[in-house]
């Protein structure tokens, strides 16, 4: 590939659409919070810039620890059960005929179609008491009930919405095509010959999948992991909606500092320090896939 | 339910008022080309808040377009207003929220003189603790937060908050509301205690007893209690009493009831936002909401309680005599509304509210 040093201006004038379009819509709104996180509210809607460092020692209380402590597990369960379900899914989708990849592909896309409110109403419409998963559990338990006891244990619904279960199902559903696609781009690219060496070689297929596939598909699930992870982390409608009564995390708080609290200093504080730990997660990540490309080379 | 013939034309007074406009507008507005408000209006409400033909009606009387944008909660009203007005007119902030607006000067003063439907405006509205003579806000519906049941789960009528706070048979199948205002206020109303204290051992005490009896509570539910109920996914909650009376009107098997140690009871407003580019407009569409038939029609599709006399004697019986709309006198006089609590205030039931929450 040729060096952008070679062709100085096709690169200014190919990259200053998209500096300018983040310079506008990312950086220049950021920074207004930014100076909000060291302001103070001076009326009903005034804020002062005071360059108060308060909001930030407010979100040392243990309660928004406690919220954001929850909120890290809950997106790492999410994420992780992303992964898991997601490899076998790339790992098909590569390993299907030519012909089938862009369907399935599609097929994997397709709730992008759909808006995220409506796919959240819709799962609470599949898990909640008399949803559609009670009603197929139910009848087929009523039925074998019938037959075996003459109907003396009716079927009990399982309480599936409104718990912590619910948040993570409703996570991993709405964020696991952000973890098929990048597998699907590094496993499609993995040289199979190194699996049949392996199994040539005599290592079981798990062994195979451990010690060769998982190393070389690394970047793969280091950008799987954060594109879930990251997004997880931020997540207010779905606690909001999927939730129970202590489904609160660190989204729906900086979602009320906003709205119902009315104190944009504390949110932007709080705001950014979710930022700041997700640049943490970036930097890791780019710590890892150096660590891991440089065992490739 | 009474019909509303359309009316093609518009009548005398509405064409008087029509020309006083553009004359007024000669004469204030000396930039030429404002002289005349274009035929539009901007309406922020609630979802399901209108008549089913309202604004149509009002476009066939004043040739006036009126665009439609919905809000879930007055917070979020706030929030997008707070940074300056985006261009709506005609807003429908709930009272206690016109304190805290009027204090951050979103709110434009209203010209009654424009507004010639205040005099259909039952006068025990006239004068609310929020707004004091009115300047700002005129009443658009009223009603009350108490509890919602079904009927056939539930053992006698549960008209009490202890319900929810006690040792409840119903643990772990009761929703309350999604805002710190209406979860503590109802702790607060439990123990004895006006919804609208700040003193900070009462709401500590609030705080302890939710916190204590949170797992009867399945779910804090923003807007959508009478949907919980109506799906089977809890037998009580605690809601606006008009989104229940829309689910009892396709269940008979649900009930509501105001607790006996006193619920909320709230007033939804019209007012006009600071620098409407419609003023005029505004103040049209807000006579025409106040027109007794109009209002009428409005109370008997939302099933809400009006405040407009008027609107109220055009009625049906069935309305005017359903308790879950106008409560006992008896009832009601335990029953408080929500004041704006200055920001410190606010601020004090917010992080109770996230610390119940975390909890």
């Amino acid at each position: 590939m040729e060096s952008w040093r070679n062709n100085r201006f096709l690169f200014w004038l190919l990259t200053l659409p998209g500096a300018f379009w983040l310079a506008l819509f990312f950086v220049a709104p950021l920074s207004v919070l930014w100076v909000y996180s060291f302001g103070a509210k001076s009326g009903i809607t005034d804020i002062e810039i005071t360059g108060t460092a308060l909001n930030y020692l407010r979100a040392l209380d243990p309660v928004y620890f406690q919220i954001m402590w929850k909120s890290l597990w809950i997106s790492a369960i999410a994420t992780f059960v992303c992964l898991v379900l997601a490899y076998p899914i790339a790992f098909a989708i590569c390993f299907a005929p030519t012909r089938w990849k862009p369907v399935l592909l599609l097929i994997t896309i397709l709730p992008f179609w759909i808006n995220l409110l409506i796919r959240t109403y819709a799962l609470m419409a599949v898990f909640r008491t008399n949803g559609f998963v009670n009603q197929t559990l139910g009848g087929a338990w009523n039925f074998f009930d019938g037959l075996f006891t003459g109907g003396s244990f009716p079927y009990q619904p399982l309480q599936l919405l409104y718990n912590d279960g619910s948040v993570i199902a409703g996570l991993v559903y709405v964020y696991l095509p952000f973890m098929v696609l990048p597998l699907y781009a590094t496993i499609e690219r993995l040289d199979k010959s190194y699996l049949e060496a392996s199994l040539d070689l005599g290592a079981s297929q798990f062994r195979t999948l451990m010690s060769v596939t998982v190393p070389l598909t690394m970047p793969g699930i280091i950008s799987g992991v954060l594109l879930v992870f990251i997004p997880c982390l931020g997540a207010f409608l779905t606690p909001a909606l999927l939730g129970g009564a202590n489904a609160i995390m660190i989204g729906n708080v900086i979602e009320a500092q906003f709205k119902s609290a009315n104190d944009w200093p504390f949110g932007a504080a709080l705001s950014f320090i979710l930022i700041y730990a997700t640049f943490g997660a970036l930097a890791l990540r780019w710590v890892l896939t150096r660590k891991s490309q440089g065992e490739g080379a | 339910m009474t019909t509303f013939t359309p009316r093609y034309r518009p009548d005398r007074r509405n064409f008087l008022k029509a020309t006083g406009i553009i004359a007024a507008g000669l004469t204030f507005l000396p930039r030429g080309a404002l002289a005349e408000e274009e035929k539009k209006l901007n309406f922020y409400n609630w979802d399901t808040y209108i008549g089913e033909n309202t604004l149509a009606q009002f476009q066939e009387a004043s040739g006036i377009e009126t665009k439609l944008d919905i809000f879930a909660d007055t917070s979020e009203l706030f929030a997008k207003l707070k940074g300056g007005n985006p261009g709506y007119d005609v807003i429908v902030p709930s009272g206690s929220w016109v304190q805290r607006m009027v204090g951050a000067n979103m709110l434009m003063e209203l010209d009654h003189s424009k507004i010639p439907n205040i005099a259909n405006v039952d006068p025990a509205f006239m004068n609310p603790v929020f707004d004091q003579g009115r300047k700002h806000s005129l009443p658009y519906m009223w009603g009350t937060v108490g509890i919602g049941y079904r009927k056939s789960k539930i053992e006698g009528t549960p008209d009490s908050w202890k319900y929810f706070f006690g040792d409840s048979p119903y643990s772990g199948q009761i929703s309350m509301l999604g805002d710190a205002r209406n979860v503590i206020g109802a702790a607060l109303k439990f123990l004895g205690y006006s919804l609208n204290s700040v003193n900070p051992d009462e709401l500590k005490k609030a705080e302890e007893l939710l916190i204590a009896h949170k797992k009867n509570i399945k779910v804090f539910a923003p807007d959508n209690g009478q949907d919980l109920l109506a799906s089977g996914e809890v037998v009580i909650a605690q809601e606006w009493n008009g989104d229940i009376l829309q689910v009892m009107g396709e269940d008979d098997d649900i009930g509501y009831v105001l607790p006996s140690e006193g619920g909320q009871v709230w007033e939804d407003t019209l007012a006009i936002a600071a620098g409407a580019p419609h003023p005029n407009n505004a103040h049209a569409f807000i006579n025409f909401l106040l027109d007794a038939k109009v209002g009428a029609e409005i109370a008997e599709f939302i099933q809400y309680g009006s405040p407009n006399a008027a609107a109220k004697k055009l009625t049906t019986p069935e309305y005017q005599n359903n308790p879950a709309i106008f409560p006992t006198a008896e009832a009601l006089a335990k029953c408080e509304p929500e004041a704006y609590l200055g920001e410190e205030g606010q601020k004090l039931f917010e992080e109770a509210w996230t610390r119940i929450q975390a909890a």
